[in-house]
């Protein structure tokens, strides 16, 4: 478990290892072709976007990943604890997220009526190995467990900057900071890779900036991002390698400046890609 | 623990013509109690329909309901949130907040063994037919409920056969004294049943959940109904194994005979009130620790949202499993001591009505509090009790019914619900999830509302 604010490796730097390989993904819904043949691999150290207009299979590609959806061919590995590469098509999304692959959702799944610092925590205990037995008697090692838990997730917070929101129920947060709560759930269960999809979605400019160094010092904390985000100032500013989807196939790939000059991504979003707010509005519309 | 309150998310909620004005309320109460007062009355006879609204006109009954109305209506307006009564809440909020500083651990400590020792001392006073009353009426039923509290407050599953685990325990302990046609291998002490019990419940518990609780709510609801049944009729049909509806008799009461200690219990139902109220006492402080451990928030997740609480590594099947488990041994501890106490076991205990009974305490008093849940249950089941000595009896339920209408029209999330219940409730209200806790909000991997 990596305490927070602890940089085991030079910040950011990408060091080769392969920490997801998902090769030739199909997925279909009756006959509507979601993912069609899609590839995608993320090294340690990166923060790879995956970008594409509305409806080109990002989400698919990212319930896929973790398990929601079970993709009919293909083969998603990840780089286990171990050091071993484990194929995980068919495996449940809770054992996925043990492997250290962390998500958050589209439209912000927070549970709603626990207090922030319960929902971290939720996270947090997914490593643990308290039963209902140990809590119901309270035994030593569960109280331990619960002191422990309780002292990540309050690190966590402050690491977001919700400190001040500890005891305040989830929903009664503003959008924003749902947001970043959710971002400090996911890192709760101790990932390898955080999976992050649109967080901007429905943020302030303000908000979208806090959320910009929030990812940079995620990546600091030698934690991979895999980001689906439809702001392109954003992932311009924080992507080092970009994924271009469209009609669920990959249409291009490549560092942010490649992709935004590629005629193939030009044309998927209407041609405006060179007025960045445009390329936003488009891939909105 | 307003700030969700409905008017900040939106729009303010439309209140029904009936009560959105005083005058209004006012008229409205007055209707049901003269309705109140024509159907508490005298009944009609073939001759003369109207017999029993002659006999409602210028009674005495008549004004005692009317002023029963009046009384409520200004209890309403003037004593509740909305009234002066309201406003005065609202000064005394300092004061409140003051006195809760000051409930230290101490102050509570001492409060709950004020509460113990009336609840060992008060029982001493009561006639044995209210004695009884607090065993297998009460008693019973409010660990019946504690243990469901587990499987629909903390774990959001509807459990409609649950009162199958109470038969479960009852019929072991009339099988292991040797009360049925089929012999035991051995007799025991009804005590050394209470484990057996236990471990035969959550058995099938896990029988029954295992391949039922991948379904979500409503199909739940229909798979544990159904397996309540098969064990209702099984005890029912099969007489060459279960006595049939005869069932079992003279099962033999609890004792001790333990390092010089001897004890019997007996006909009188006293010391099985204490044994009830130990395990009462002993089953809330175990999931007072359950509620806020890595177990309940797990729970309280997946309640919550079920995909999210799998993103987070939550194994959602071994919780619920879990809690189904967990649910049916406090059930069957409940059935042992049903069985030892009134020494007969029949069929006829073990209906789908009971489980409803069961399923309503746990409503009425506030799901996933342990504390409402205690009080709901136990004052829910003293009503129809209660009510013996003045209406007739045949027609207790109807009232019970009615109780259980306002209830659910006036204050849903129950007598003293959970926190986290309360917030679900007034998210509910503005639209923003579902509040309907029994059922999963939709979802999972069928609809994971991508908009992809």
């Amino acid at each position: 478990m990596t305490a927070p604010g602890e940089v085991t490796r030079e910040a950011g730097a990408a060091d080769g290892t392969r920490l997801l390989e998902a090769t030739g993904l199909n997925l279909r819904f009756g006959g509507v072709h979601s993912l069609a043949g899609v590839d995608l691999a993320l090294d340690r150290g990166e923060v790879l976007a995956v970008i594409g207009p509305n409806g080109a299979g990002k989400t698919s590609l990212f319930n896929c990943l973790t398990g929601v959806y079970r993709p009919q061919t293909g083969s998603i590995r990840y780089l286990t604890k171990t050091g071993a590469m484990l194929d995980v098509i068919g495996r449940k999304p809770h054992q996925i997220t043990r492997l250290g692959v962390a998500r958050t959702f589209q439209n912000i799944r927070l549970f709603a009526a626990l207090t922030a610092l319960e929902n971290v925590k939720v996270g947090v205990e997914a490593g643990q190995h308290t039963g209902p037995v140990a809590a119901m008697l309270g035994m030593p090692w569960a109280r331990r467990e619960e002191r422990e838990s309780n002292d990540r997730a309050c690190e966590l917070l402050e690491f977001v900057g919700l400190t001040h929101r500890t005891n305040a129920v989830a929903s009664s947060l503003p959008y924003g900071e749902q947001r970043r709560l959710e971002i400090a759930r996911g890192l709760a269960t101790d990932p390898q890779i955080l999976l992050l999809d649109e967080p901007a979605a429905g943020t302030n400019p303000s908000e979208k900036r806090d959320l910009e160094a929030l990812i940079s010092s995620i990546h600091r904390r030698d934690v991979s991002v895999l980001l689906i985000e439809h702001d392109m100032r954003l992932v311009m500013s924080v992507a080092t390698r970009v994924v271009v989807l469209n009609f669920g196939r990959v249409i291009a790939a490549g560092t942010p400046e490649q992709v935004q000059r590629d005629p193939a991504v030009i044309e998927a979003y209407l041609g405006s890609v060179d007025d960045e707010n445009g390329a936003g509005d488009a891939a909105h519309g | 623990m307003s700030n969700v309150d409905a008017t900040q998310n939106g729009a303010p909620r439309k209140l029904a013509w009936w009560r959105s004005e005083p005058a209004h309320r006012l008229l409205t109460f007055v209707l049901v109690g003269l309705v109140a007062a024509v159907v508490t009355g005298p009944e009609g006879t073939q001759s003369d329909y109207a017999y029993g609204l002659k006999q409602s006109v210028l009674k005495p009954r008549v004004f005692i309901y009317l002023a029963l109305a009046l009384g409520l209506w200004a209890a309403y307006e003037f004593g509740g949130r909305q009234g002066w009564g309201g406003h005065v809440s609202d000064q005394l909020k300092p004061l409140r907040a003051g006195l809760r500083q000051r409930a230290n651990r101490r102050n509570v400590r001492i409060g709950y063994a004020l509460l113990a020792i009336a609840a060992i001392v008060l029982p001493m006073g009561l006639s044995s037919f209210w004695q009884a009353v607090l065993v297998t009426e009460i008693g019973l039923y409010v660990l019946l409920a504690l243990g469901l509290n587990v499987v629909v407050g903390f774990a959001g599953l509807l459990d409609l056969g649950y009162i199958a685990f109470y038969a479960i325990g009852a019929y072991l302990t009339a099988y292991f004294t040797g009360r049925l046609p089929i012999t035991p291998p051995f007799q025991l002490n009804p005590f050394l049943i209470l484990p057996l019990a236990v471990i035969a419940a959550l058995a099938a518990g896990i029988i029954l959940g295992a391949p039922t609780l991948r379904l979500r709510g409503d199909y739940l609801a229909i798979v544990t109904l159904g397996f309540g049944e098969i064990v209702y009729q099984f005890a029912l049909i099969k007489t060459d194994v279960t006595g049939g509806s005869s069932g079992a008799f003279n099962i033999p009461h609890f004792s001790v005979n333990l390092a010089g200690v001897k004890y019997m219990w007996g006909l009188d139902p006293l010391p099985y009130y204490y044994l009830v109220l130990g395990f009462i006492i002993l089953v809330v402080i175990l999931f007072s620790r359950l509620e806020h451990s890595r177990v309940g928030r797990a729970w309280a997740a997946i309640r919550e949202d079920e995909v999210a609480a799998s993103a987070m590594g939550v194994w959602t099947l071994k919780y619920k499993l879990m809690a189904f488990a967990i649910g049916a041994s406090t059930s069957g501890v409940a059935g042992v001591i049903y069985a030892s106490n009134v020494s007969t076991v029949t069929p006829d205990g073990f209906l789908l009505q009971n489980s409803i009974i069961v399923l309503v305490l746990v409503i009425f008093g506030g799901m996933g509090s342990i504390w409402g849940v205690l009080l709901g249950a136990a004052l829910l089941q003293y009503v129809p009790e209660a009510l013996r000595d003045y209406v007739p009896p045949s027609d207790r339920f109807i009232y019970f019914g009615a109780l259980l209408i306002v209830m659910m029209i006036f204050r849903p999330e129950g007598l003293l619900p959970s926190r986290r219940r309360k917030f679900e409730f007034a998210l509910a209200r503005t639209g923003l999830v579902e509040g309907d806790a029994l059922t999963e909000p939709l979802g999972g991997p069928v609809a994971a509302r991508s908009s992809e």
